[in-house]
């Protein structure tokens, strides 16, 4: 009963063991990776501890406010930002070991040449409603 | 007359019972009580039955036919249940204790014995449930489904372990807390049902324990949703009646010297309930109950608590003492070290122990609490200058 967000990015991760951009690869790898994504979201939608789970373009900007009246600065993407957020996926689970055992899962995920990718993923608590008894 | 969600779902475990010796197998019992809730949520007022219990046993039965029926699959069972005699009297069994043996049942992992049990013994539907655990309804019903599943070889009759049981209502009374349904008051009515059902001095303590919290919930958060410190605590909120009950509940339980967690746990609820301020604090009983608690559960958190007892009890360089000797690595650790440290008169270690528990607190607002503290230390240190500090 602790929620985890399992972060993937394109980039700022440690590289993965299996390091080939995902452009490089046969068509039906790429097939083979997408259903392994999907095919994990149901499985844990089965399992009861499926929340969300989205992926992101990379294609994103910085906006901030410019002063009243103004409107909002725009810039960006930089890129020489480090890091970049692929997508997410939550899940609420019963332990931190059972969100680190499904994030290994799901850093399997088929890459190039059909073998696991072993990509870096990052693991984060949620910050919670603090409990009843002090 | 039976007119709120509450006094209706207590008729729960009964009305299940009841199909269960029947021959109904208990997922699809669970799924017609839960039918014959909703029709009896629908009824206009005037049309109540006078006897809600045969009411929902009835209703409850039919629909448990109907989904029996309509499965080919289950095409024996049919043919079994459609030999049972037909809904008549209604047996005068308590099956609460069975059925909270049950959704507890040690093969569930905690959550899913927590979901269960707000279902099947709590009369909850999937979707209250799921909204006060902020999951999708979908991912809550799977949990509940599967749950039934894992319990589904489990004899309805098999005795099972209260202690299991008091972990579940322990858990679902300290953490849901969104949606339109209150956990903690639902936990309470729970656990006082099942210290109707079996005579224990821990479920009494653990009663005692929810009552003696909930009483103080009102000052423990401001309606910004801020924490607010026991010590500063406007105690003309806390709730007497619940106080009192608690505490005559706890005094029983302890008469009967089998002492245990729970009773621990509560006593020290108590005396904090029962003092005027902190300064009028039992502090060196709170010590002695904390030392009572480790024999029962020797863990970091009740040695954690246990040093800011010693550093009221004695002195805040005795609480660090104490501190000391615990893994500094559990959460809040860094909280009490702070506060322990600034009535020490150290506000610079202080408020560097404050930023550091804000850093690693696991709730939104303990992060927005110690984040103050360090932040009116600092102003203190601003004001008075650097020399208060050791």
């Amino acid at each position: 009963m602790a929620k985890y967000l399992l972060l993937k990015h394109y980039r700022g991760a440690p590289a993965p063991v299996n390091d080939v951009p995902m452009d490089r690869w046969a068509p039906e790898e790429v097939d083979a990776h997408i259903g392994y994504m999907h095919d994990f979201a149901t499985r844990l939608e089965a399992t009861g501890e499926f929340v969300d789970g989205q992926a992101l373009s990379p294609d994103g900007m910085w906006v901030r406010f410019d002063g009243e009246g103004r409107p909002p600065l725009v810039d960006g993407p930089f890129a020489e930002t480090k890091d970049l957020v692929a997508g997410w996926m939550v899940i609420d689970v019963d332990s931190r070991e059972r969100a680190i055992e499904l994030a290994g899962e799901l850093s399997a995920a088929p890459g190039a040449g059909g073998r696991p990718i072993h990509e870096w993923l990052e693991v984060r608590p949620f910050l919670t409603i603090g409990p009843n008894v002090e | 007359m039976i007119d709120d969600g509450a006094a209706m779902r207590s008729l729960v475990p009964h009305v299940l019972g009841v199909l269960v010796r029947r021959g109904a197998d208990f997922a699809t019992a669970e799924d017609a009580v839960q039918e014959a809730l909703m029709r009896f949520a629908a009824l206009p007022s005037e049309s109540a039955p006078a006897d809600p219990t045969g009411w929902l046993v009835t209703v409850a039965w039919r629909a448990f036919l109907d989904a029996a029926r309509s499965d080919a699959a289950r095409r024996n069972r049919e043919e079994r249940v459609g030999t049972e005699p037909p809904a008549g009297a209604v047996p005068n069994t308590d099956d609460t204790l069975a059925l909270h043996f049950l959704c507890a049942h040690p093969s569930l992992s905690p959550s899913s014995a927590v979901a269960l049990t707000l279902r099947a013994v709590g009369g909850l539907t999937t979707r209250q449930i799921a909204r006060a655990y902020l999951v999708p309804e979908a991912t809550m019903a799977q949990r509940i489904s599967r749950a039934k599943h894992t319990v589904a070889g489990v004899g309805f009759q098999q005795p099972g372990d209260v202690r299991t049981v008091m972990r579940v209502l322990y858990l679902i009374f300290n953490e849901g807390h969104s949606g339109d349904v209150d956990l903690a008051a639902e936990a309470i009515r729970l656990t006082r049902q099942l210290a109707a059902s079996i005579d224990h001095p821990e479920v009494h303590g653990l009663l005692a324990l929810m009552l003696l919290h909930h009483a103080r919930r009102a000052s423990r958060t401001r309606a910004d949703g801020r924490l607010v410190p026991l010590a500063e605590q406007d105690r003309s909120l806390w709730d007497g009646r619940l106080i009192v009950e608690g505490i005559f509940i706890l005094g029983t339980a302890l008469a009967r010297a089998q002492p245990g967690e729970y009773q621990a746990q509560a006593a020290i609820a108590a005396l904090h309930a029962d003092a005027p301020s902190v300064e009028d604090t039992d502090w060196p009983q709170i010590v002695e109950w904390y030392d009572e608690l480790l024999s029962f559960a020797d863990t970091p958190v009740v040695r954690l608590n246990r040093a800011v007892a010693i550093g009221e009890a004695r002195s805040p360089a005795e609480g660090l003492a104490a501190l000391a000797e615990v893994d500094d690595r559990i959460p809040r650790w860094e909280a009490v070290a702070a506060h322990l440290h600034e009535r020490n008169g150290e506000l610079e270690v202080a408020a560097r122990l404050y930023a550091a528990a804000a850093l690693h607190a696991p709730s939104i607002a303990e992060r927005d609490h110690q984040t103050r503290q360090a932040a009116r230390l600092h102003r203190v240190m601003v004001n008075d200058g650097p020399s208060r500090s050791a």
